[in-house]
């Protein structure tokens, strides 16, 4: 069966993200300064192969952990269906 | 000729690009800050290299909208000067002084090197009394300068001949080994239709002076005084 | 704020919270001398950091007092500011130093580089010295390992990204590789300014009532315990220990550059800081105890990232880009108004105030109205109340081992085989073109850079000053450590080290002016790592008064081992800076033209020990460091300095890693020549052409000049000298026979490391 997989990979809470700040100051100059916080991660679409959605899920899981995200820096979290 | 040019907060080749202005071309240059709403009767902007706004999301995303940017845009507009080397090109692009974007180089690296450029017209004020032949060597220093733009306006660019400048070898041939990072048909510098505003990512202002051991990046800059003084 | 009772709410430690706070039970007795009472545990925290050896130097400093730290050059003495200061005439000093950033980057290379490329450059402008040109000194495991290659890609992206952004020029550097860096990494990162003299600014604090500012980005968890984490050995793990890593923000660094030197203009700083390694208190401690002052602080006006952060993570909180800066009272506007030009925050968290009577000068640490530390500043720092150990040190068996190595049991190289022996060295990783890496650094940026279009063995900047367009001075600027040769011989191999930086700037054309060093080191705890520290430390001494170029400060990083791959090579890394007065003096390293003469200057040695031939070629690994002699070394600079000023020579490169081989292929390269020589028959051959012996360099000669050279060589400064053969138009030659194309050649050094790296 395949399926499709969102990805999204964050910078954790308690990191600085400086892509965020700047993006916030941009804003701010814009001046849509009602935004108080802007954070910036990616976002990662895949198709696999699994036999039911609990295998795929644990292959994400593990792309997420080994590869995807830089788990020292980035959390993730991701939502898997049916393609 | 006055010209001035934009200090963003993260630019970091205005110094040089005043100093090469000043010291060697021996020009009246003045910094235009962003936060400012005065072009301060400046004839010739220059939008420098650097990370204006850290670069963060796009390279030059931010800085579009810095004040100056808004004088910047009605200078050209009233068919005033502008020309953006590097980051500068990149924020022309933003702000649609320009067509086309700047991509991130196809090696995904950032690369500073000296490359060769051949002039492609000499129906640009940049441009008009180079060399066709000759191979000028000027160095270039990013990780997003490949030219990209769609197949009509990249039609509309070679017919009007609004390409300045491509990357070639030291020969002067224009092949895919001398595209340093991947640009659509080696294109390093474009202008508008109105031939106005330049882009070009090479640093000619990183070549102009004896000092340094390479003065082809003058030859680029003085076009501009021969013609306007 | 009257100071109440001291708690920070806590029970109070015991001695085992303090042994977990990497605390010995002596140094928590001291504390509790020191404070009349027990410590809290805000002030046990503020004491173990303060006392690592990341900022308190306690196991090295005896030895780093041994140092020759003074000339007729030096503005400021080692450890006195945040970096060494020499006098370079007309108005203006060159501020510089080197750190390491080896710990962060083992776990994160990216953000490990990128923040020990931000800090060393604060270190310079809290100067208030612009910065003008970095270099960088790499060490990394073998590198066919992903993990090496993961390494090398994140650390080279790392201080491209932050360097490049920050707009300051990389301009040289090195790049080794040897398995006993597979675990440990090491990254040092140098930075070198120039100031005007009389607008140096100092880390100090002083004047009652005077306003302490912090700039910059907001106080979050980063890096809490990071001192004490880098001093404790690395193992698989620590990436469980470690609560954070920090992230570095190089368009917060430019801004604060910009606004530092704009505040330091207006002559109202009284004293600044940048926050390092245990981050506010380290700042605040190190400027009040220089100053002979206290201060009172409010940790509730530190601006945070997160919310409900304890006292003492604000404290050792280490936050990149952010400074301390203590300013006159009544000038907080003018300050204000250049932070708000460059969009950074600033706050006021307290003020300076008197010394007691029985100190000179105490912190004052307030959270949420409650005093939860006080702490005598003084006892705190280096130089102060932190401890100083003698360490154990003991003579490693391998020592003595390895100069039993006999080279008459290594065959000498045939013929038939110089081909294979070039091919190899000239695509080592170790010997091959750093391009790869140095391409993905801006080298150009400032408009400084002379060597971009004339390459030197040591880079050349020029001082481009808008306030003197035309002026001509140039500093010349080199890292060097071959830490093959200090594991065989530490005594020896941080001679060759400081003597290989002077060489590089001699064969620049510069005069060599002083050293920053940078120690990497395994546990100090091991008597033989303590002895390679000691013996290391002593040889650089010696070479360091042998060429007046005193040691202006640096950085120390122990523990630089892991139980699988035990110590790193002890790696001593020396930076060198020296003046070019002349700028036609600029010495290049290329061969101009066909028919030049090639002279080797210095005498050759049947010597092949530690070399990059004999270590990875044959595959021997313990040999002696190579044939080395101070005096020698010392005559020869001497009279390269006088070939190069009476112009009788074309080019210099100096012979090292690879041996004479690899130095006239680096010299016919750069315009793509070739050159014919001949070896002298009693010499071994590998030893002639590869052996790595010091003291050697390489010039050209004009033929027309041949007579002036060799006058001026051989009567009058008695130099020993060879004539090898002549430049050709292609080809590498030796003894007739050609041992390789220059495209061929060409090709295998340009692009072996970028093939390794893909």
């Amino acid at each position: 069966m395949e399926f499709v997989a969102d990805i999204n990979i964050m910078p954790m809470k308690e990191i600085l993200d400086p892509q965020g700040k700047a993006v916030k100051l941009g804003l701010h100059n814009l001046g849509i300064d009602q935004v108080s916080d802007v954070r910036i991660g990616k976002h990662i679409t895949l198709r696999l192969e699994a036999t039911d959605a609990v295998e795929a899920e644990s292959k994400v899981k593990t792309a997420c952990e080994k590869l995807l995200a830089n788990l020292i820096m980035e959390e993730f979290s991701f939502e898997v269906r049916i393609a | 000729m006055k010209f001035g040019v934009v200090v963003f907060p993260g630019s970091n080749c205005d110094d040089d690009t005043v100093f090469a202005l000043q010291h060697n071309l021996g020009q009246e240059v003045i910094k235009l800050w962003h936060k400012d709403h005065d072009l301060q009767g400046c004839d010739f902007v220059i939008l420098p290299g650097g990370f204006s706004y850290g670069d963060y999301l796009r390279s030059g995303a931010i800085s579009r909208f810095s004040p100056i940017m808004n004088e910047v845009i009605q200078h050209a507009k009233r068919g005033g000067y502008v020309m953006g080397i590097c980051n500068g090109f990149q924020i022309v692009c933003e702000a649609h002084l320009l067509p086309g974007v700047l991509l991130r180089n196809i090696e995904q690296k950032f690369i500073c090197r000296n490359i060769h450029l051949k002039a492609q017209t000499n129906q640009s004020l940049l441009t008009a009394g180079l060399d066709q032949e000759r191979a000028y060597r000027v160095p270039i220093a990013h990780a997003e300068g490949r030219y990209f733009t769609d197949a009509d306006t990249l039609k509309k660019l070679n017919d009007q001949e609004q390409v300045l400048f491509r990357y070639c070898d030291a020969q002067g041939n224009v092949s895919e080994a001398a595209n340093p990072n991947g640009s659509l048909e080696n294109i390093a510098g474009i202008c508008n239709e109105s031939r106005n505003v330049f882009g070009l990512m090479p640093h000619p202002e990183r070549a102009a002076d004896e000092a340094l051991g390479n003065t082809d990046g003058k030859l680029i800059l003085e076009q501009v005084l021969n013609v306007l003084v | 704020m009257a100071p109440t009772e001291v708690t920070d709410g806590n029970v109070l430690p015991t001695v085992e919270t303090a042994r977990k706070l990497g605390v010995l039970p002596e140094e928590f007795e001291k504390i509790k001398e020191i404070l009349g009472r027990d410590p809290n545990f805000t002030e046990l925290s503020i004491f173990s950091v303060m006392w690592s050896e990341h900022c308190s130097y306690k196991n090295s400093i005896v030895w780093l007092k041994t140092l020759p730290r003074d000339s007729d050059r030096m503005l400021a003495k080692a450890g006195e500011e945040n970096a060494g200061l020499v006098d370079i005439g007309d108005g203006l000093a060159c501020s510089f130093k080197i750190e390491s950033h080896n710990h962060p980057s083992a776990l994160e290379p990216y953000q490990g580089a990128a923040t020990g490329v931000g800090g060393i450059n604060r270190d310079i402008f809290t100067m208030g010295a612009r910065p003008i040109a970095q270099l960088n000194s790499l060490r990394f495991g073998n590198p066919n390992l992903p993990k090496t290659k993961w390494l090398v890609k994140g650390v080279v992206k790392g201080i491209g990204d932050y360097g490049n952004a920050f707009g300051i020029p990389t301009v040289g550097g090195e790049v080794f590789f040897d398995e006993c860096y597979n675990t440990n990494p090491l990254v040092n990162a140098f930075s070198a300014g120039i100031v005007e003299v009389d607008k140096v600014a100092k880390a100090t604090s002083y004047g009652v009532g005077n306003p302490v500012f912090i700039v910059g980005s907001a106080t979050g968890k980063d890096g809490i315990h990071g001192a004490t984490f880098a001093s404790e050995d690395i193992s698989d793990k620590s990436n469980e220990k470690l609560p954070a890593v920090q992230v570095g923000d190089p368009f917060m660094e430019k801004l604060l550059l910009e606004a530092t030197l704009e505040i330091i203009a207006t002559g109202h700083v009284i004293g600044i800081q940048d926050m390092g390694a245990a981050g506010i208190i380290c700042s605040t401690s190190e400027m009040s105890a220089k100053g002979e002052h206290g201060m009172i602080i409010d940790l509730d006006k530190v601006p945070t990232r997160q919310a409900n952060m304890h006292g003492w993570e604000i404290l050792l909180s280490e936050s990149q880009e952010r400074m301390l800066v203590v300013v006159e009272k009544g000038k907080e506007d003018i300050i204000n108004a250049i932070f708000d030009k460059w969009d950074l925050h600033c706050a006021q968290i307290g003020e300076v105030v008197a010394p007691g009577p029985h100190d000179t000068g105490r912190l004052h640490f307030y959270q949420h109205g409650q005093l939860i530390a006080d702490v005598p500043a003084h006892d705190l720092v280096l130089g102060g109340g932190a401890p100083q150990y003698h360490r154990e040190y003991r003579e490693p068996a391998y020592y003595q081992q390895f100069k039993q190595f006999d080279s008459n049991q290594v065959p000498d190289v045939a013929a038939d085989e110089l081909t294979a022996v070039a091919k190899h060295l000239l695509s080592h990783p170790n010997i091959a073109s750093k391009k790869w890496v140095y391409e993905q650094y801006d080298s150009m940026v400032g408009t400084a850079n002379r060597s971009t279009n004339r390459p030197s063995d040591a880079a050349l900047v020029r001082i481009r000053d808008a306030k003197h367009p035309n002026y001509k001075k140039g500093i010349a600027m080199t890292v060097d450590c071959n830490s093959r040769y200090v594991n065989a011989d530490p005594f020896v191999g941080a001679q060759i080290a400081v003597s290989e930086a002077a060489r590089n700037l001699t064969c620049t054309g510069a005069e060599p002016l002083a050293v920053t060093n940078n120690l990497n080191f395994g546990n100090p705890y091991v008597p033989e790592v303590y002895w390679q520290f000691v013996q290391a430390v002593k040889g650089m001494g010696a070479a360091c008064l042998k060429f007046a170029t005193p040691v202006t400060g640096g950085n120390v990083s122990f523990y630089n081992q892991s139980s699988d791959d035990g110590p790193v090579f002890p790696t001593p890394t020396i930076g060198m800076i020296g003046l070019v007065e002349n700028p036609e003096h600029q010495m290049t390293l290329d061969f101009k033209a066909e028919g030049d003469l090639i002279y080797l200057v210095g005498p050759p040695q049947n010597d092949i020990a530690s070399s990059e031939y004999l270590y990875s070629y044959r595959g021997v690994k313990q040999s002696p460091a190579p044939a080395f002699n101070l005096d020698e070394e010392y005559t020869l600079h001497q009279s390269i300095k006088q070939l190069i000023a009476q112009g009788v020579i074309a080019s210099a490169h100096d012979v090292s890693d690879g041996g004479l081989f690899v130095a006239l292929a680096e010299s016919a390269m750069p315009r793509g020549l070739g050159f014919s020589i001949s070896t002298d028959d009693n010499f071994r051959t590998d030893a002639y052409l590869f052996g790595e012996a010091q003291s050697r360099v390489l010039v050209s000669v004009k033929p027309e000049q041949q007579g002036t050279f060799q006058q001026l060589l051989g009567a009058e400064l008695k130099t020993e000298h060879a004539l090898l053969g002549t430049v050709t138009a292609e080809g590498f030659v030796v003894n007739g026979q050609t041992v390789l194309s220059t495209a061929d050649a060409k090709d295998l050094y340009d692009n072996s490391l970028g093939r390794l790296m893909a």
